[in-house]
């Protein structure tokens, strides 16, 4: 069976690639300039927001997927995908934030901010389109 | 959305795949469109019917004639 590759996915893949890099290298320097104490004030926020960028630029790349990719029913399936991330991200968090308001868990988010239930959500989404269309897509 | 392109392809000896790299879409698609599971938009169902030689509605059923009996 062959495997989809077209030139969209090939790039979106690349781009996916780098950004983890980046991503790694910039939460790796920020923890370690913070835990080191070694940076406060404006700099401080730039170093803070530096991780946030490769995820910001994951989001880009997906929907940049999304305009490049020429087959029809591959692109489709990536926004069933992207719509089942969203409605999971979004649910988990107003769950989250009203057992939050009577104080029934802990504040803050333990690190798992809105993108990472995201993520989840784009490969629960790709199993439902698996489940339901017999295929996952690519992405 | 019923259609005969397993039939046509299958009358050409062709794969999925090979059907699929006439069309430059992803055998996905080509299985997606033969189980019923997707619909092709309109220019990708002109796509089909002209690599078959044929009519929009020789290759795909239509629903509406589908459901009056007409068919």
């Amino acid at each position: 069976m062959t495997i989809y590759r077209s030139p969209a996915l090939q790039r979106y893949l690349k781009r996916l690639f780098v950004l983890m890099v980046f991503y790694l290298i910039a939460l790796f320097a920020a923890v370690r300039l913070f835990r080191a104490d070694a940076v406060s004030g404006v700099p401080a926020y730039a170093l803070a927001i530096t991780p946030a960028l490769p995820i910001i630029g994951v989001f880009w790349a997906v929907m940049r997927f999304l305009i490049e990719e020429q087959d029809e029913f591959i692109r489709m399936l990536q926004v069933r995908q992207c719509l089942f991330a969203t409605g999971f991200c979004l649910t988990v968090m107003t769950v989250w934030e009203f057992l939050q308001n009577f104080d029934l868990v802990p504040p803050g988010n333990g690190g798992f901010g809105a993108a990472f239930f995201w993520f989840v959500g784009l490969g629960l989404g790709g199993a439902y389109n698996r489940l339901t269309m017999g295929t996952a897509g690519c992405a | 959305m019923n259609n005969r392109l397993r039939l046509l392809r299958s009358e050409r000896s062709w794969s999925q795949q090979d059907l699929a790299d006439r069309l430059e879409v992803s055998r996905q698609s080509v299985n997606a469109i033969e189980t019923g599971k997707y619909d092709p938009s309109l220019p990708l169902a002109f796509r089909i019917a002209e690599l078959f030689g044929l009519a929009i509605e020789e290759v795909f059923e239509s629903p509406s004639r589908r459901r009056s009996g007409a068919i």
